[in-house]
């Protein structure tokens, strides 16, 4: 097992309290994990499989089984456009297509390399009426176009590159 | 007029529409100018200022219902720099702002629904449990506890006719008289908000809606069947619904409608939510028992039925957001009632989500048996843009498409099956000329290759194979035979599937052979994609004799491949292009072709 720091103990203690007190099971277990963590760290996995006695085997395959679960780090901000069929048919491919141009994000990957943007795709939003929708930092934005979705996406860079 | 200021009501949508377009930020302007222009007083007293779910035509949001006295004016497009003139010319000289306010063909929108389970959404809010109960909430749970026998209760819904509202349709009360008779010691009721179909949203407006609706008929059930405990399994997709329905089952445990000894009587009923982890398999009941009891979510071979051993083997019913949600209102209006909407064999109404190429996109409750006409014209308003009605895509990856020719049949279980549709849970995606059938088809495709659970070899192998046909066609590189083959994989995967998902997979794609054959045939024939959609069947040009030379598109061309000079037409070099269709859309002059 992979050392852990103390600091990253309490915060997993912190998950397997709620754990216990909430009765949960490996993917609400999970869920937290990644709520505390962006993603769920190798590490976390291996503590907990020892903590509460189950094969890493079965964390990784609900991991693998559910597109929601993550393993690796996610950039700091995550644009996440929805493909449901309204989207589809307004053309939310393109938008897709021209927005990992716009960050270089290149194939296989979906997060920019100094880890300021993640680019997803989901399934379905249910914003249908306002299709394409775009969620950007937990935000929905209806009817988006190419262009608008540049400048949002111009003006978060220049705030990350204040701090 | 002078109106008593106490009885003004501002109504703000709040549903997913709403929301998105800045509903909230609408409330907070109303907040501020309502309190600084003194009727601050009233607030909470007589002036009451609060939200509600869906309004329904999404397309117009925000939506905001200004009620003076008896005068209801409805505002729409409401951006919240518009609302202290409305505060100052309505409310306090009582002068509409008539420019802002809908007009006849709002009104079109809604003549031909008729409004069940979103009967009560502008009037409830859907974090206030006292404003449910005022317009009748709970009665039915009153009304059964203390008057009904779980026999009885069984047989009003069965009697509503009332069927599944999550797609497959079977009758609500023989499955919870089924589960009724099974002899256990713990029984479970599971509320399936799992909605996955892309284009689908109406259990996510119901659940943020009226939230108490879902939990009133999912106690009805609990004490039918006799379940102690309840789960909602909501998609963590689905933010605003998780938390509307953490807040509305706190409310309710807290007015003794959830708990021990609920209402007084010997009835005892919980309900814990779930959130899915983002697997489409998991709205099959099978898996989605399997995700909640924490493991993959992958489903079983049935029989065992859940009725029998579901929930950790124990008897489970699973019903739909919306089939629990039209529960309370059988309850306290009757089944006869209930039964009066809709065909001989479907009952009662449907919500739909009306989108894709209409004009008025959003949230509708109809009358089964409606026509799809008069859905698409009346209610919809027709097509967008002038462009023509090519098709209409229902029940999301499992169904199909209905085109043009068949608007005039009607919308029930029975009628969409026969043509090679299926209602579904309520996903209703309008095309026009300018999509491509076989594009469609791939779409759907796509997803459901995706979310194949890969347990069985028909679903898992055989839609990739299907998709590497399509793939395939699409580029141009179709073969003779192609289409036949689709056919014959895709009745074979249908066959010989596990589950839902597998079975029905194929649907997509044989019901587009089906009517729009003749564009699989282009494809493969003439290399052409006769909407001008695949990529690889197109080729950009420019116009010379529209193009002005502004030089939009040179400047939006990811890959340079546009040149030319100011004034003078551009031009577009076919060997750079990437096709990815900025210039088309950029243009102002419609001198960028496709063909």
């Amino acid at each position: 097992m992979l050392e852990v720091s103390p600091e990253v103990e309490k915060k997993l203690d912190g998950v397997l309290q709620k754990h216990i007190t909430d009765e949960g099971n490996i993917i609400s277990l999970l869920q937290d994990m990644q709520e505390a963590f962006g993603y769920i760290p190798e590490k976390a996995v291996g503590w907990f499989s020892k903590k509460l006695d189950i094969p890493e085997s079965r964390f990784y395959g609900v991991i693998t089984f559910y597109s929601q679960f993550h393993t690796h780090p996610r950039g700091r901000n995550l644009i996440t456009a929805c493909c449901g069929t309204a989207c589809h048919v307004k053309g939310s491919e393109r938008l897709i297509n021209s927005l990992r141009r716009e960050l270089n994000i290149v194939e296989e990957e979906d997060t920019t390399d100094d880890r300021k943007f993640t680019v997803e795709k989901v399934a379905c939003i249910g914003t249908c009426s306002m299709a394409p929708a775009v969620i950007i930092n937990k935000k929905i934005y209806g009817n988006m176009t190419a262009d608008k979705l540049m400048k949002m996406v111009k003006t978060l860079e220049g705030k990350k590159n204040e701090d | 007029m002078k109106t008593e200021k106490n009885d003004i009501k501002i109504k703000v949508c709040m549903g997913p529409g709403g929301i998105a377009t800045g509903g909230a930020d609408v409330i907070k302007v109303f907040k501020d100018d309502l309190a600084s222009a003194n009727i601050k007083a009233k607030i909470g007293k007589g002036c009451s200022l609060h939200k509600v779910g869906c309004f329904g035509l999404c397309a117009r949001d925000v939506l905001v219902d200004v009620i003076v006295g008896k005068n209801k004016t409805t505002y729409q497009y409401v951006k919240p720099d518009m609302v202290p003139r409305i505060v100052k010319e309505h409310l306090i000289e009582n002068n509409p702002v008539s420019e802002w306010t809908v007009g006849d063909d709002y009104y079109s929108f809604y003549n031909k629904q008729i409004k069940v389970v979103l009967s009560e959404f502008s009037e409830v809010d859907p974090e206030d449990i006292d404003t449910y109960t005022a317009v009748g909430g709970y009665e039915a749970t009153k009304k059964v506890l203390t008057k009904f026998t779980p026999e009885k209760t069984i047989a009003i819904i069965k009697k509503s006719g009332i069927r599944g509202r999550g797609g497959a349709g079977f009758p609500t009360g023989v499955k919870w008289e089924i589960c009724r008779k099974v002899e256990s010691d713990q029984k479970f009721i599971i509320c399936n908000a799992d909605e996955g179909d892309p284009g689908a949203f109406m259990d996510r407006a119901v659940i943020e809606g009226n939230p108490h609706s879902v939990i009133e008929g999912m106690i009805i059930g609990a004490y039918a069947i006799g379940a102690t405990k309840g789960y909602v399994y909501v998609r963590a997709e689905y933010p605003l619904a998780v938390e509307r329905l953490t807040i509305a089952i706190k409310q309710a445990r807290g007015k003794n409608l959830l708990g021990e000894n609920i209402l007084g009587t010997k009835f005892n009923f919980d309900v814990r939510l779930k959130l899915g982890a983002g697997a489409f398999v998991c709205g099959e009941e099978t898996a989605l028992i399997a995700s909640i009891e924490g493991q993959r979510g992958m489903p079983r071979a049935k029989p065992p039925f859940p009725v029998h051993s579901g929930l950790w083997g124990k008897p489970t019913v699973i019903n739909n957001v919306e089939t629990l949600a039209n529960v309370p209102y059988i309850i306290r209006k009757g089944a006869d009632w209930f039964s009066s909407f809709g065909t001989e064999k479907s009952k009662g109404t449907k919500v739909f989500a009306l989108t894709g190429k209409v004009k008025n996109t959003g949230l509708i409750e109809v009358p089964m048996g409606i026509l799809l006409r008069e859905i698409i014209y009346d209610i919809g308003g027709g097509i967008e843009g002038g462009k023509a009605f090519k098709a209409v895509q229902t029940g999301g990856p499992s169904g199909g498409c209905i085109p043009a020719e068949l608007v005039d049949i009607n919308v029930d279980y029975e009628s969409l099956a026969k043509v090679g549709s299926i209602v579904g849970s309520g996903g209703m995606v309008v095309l026009d000329d300018t999509d491509c059938m076989v594009s469609i088809a791939k779409f759907f495709l796509e997803f459901t290759q995706a979310e194949s659970c890969g347990k069985c070899v028909p679903c898992r192998v055989g839609t990739k194979r299907l998709l590497e046909i399509l793939d395939r066609i699409t580029a141009g590189k179709g073969r003779e035979g192609d289409i036949e083959l689709l056919e014959d994989l895709g009745n074979d995967i249908k066959l010989s599937s596990l589950c839902g998902l597998g079975q029905t997979a194929p649907n997509p794609i044989l019901s587009t052979i089906k009517y729009f054959r003749h564009e699989y045939e282009a494809h493969i024939k003439e290399q052409k994609c006769p909407a001008k959609v695949c990529k690889d069947l197109i080729e950009y040009g420019i116009l010379e004799e529209f193009c002005k030379g502004c030089g939009a598109c040179l400047r939006v061309c990811p890959s340079k491949a546009i040149t030319g000079e100011k004034k003078k037409p551009h031009i577009i070099s076919v060997d750079v292009c990437i096709k990815c269709g900025a210039c088309f859309d950029v243009c102002k002059f419609k001198a960028v072709k496709k063909e």
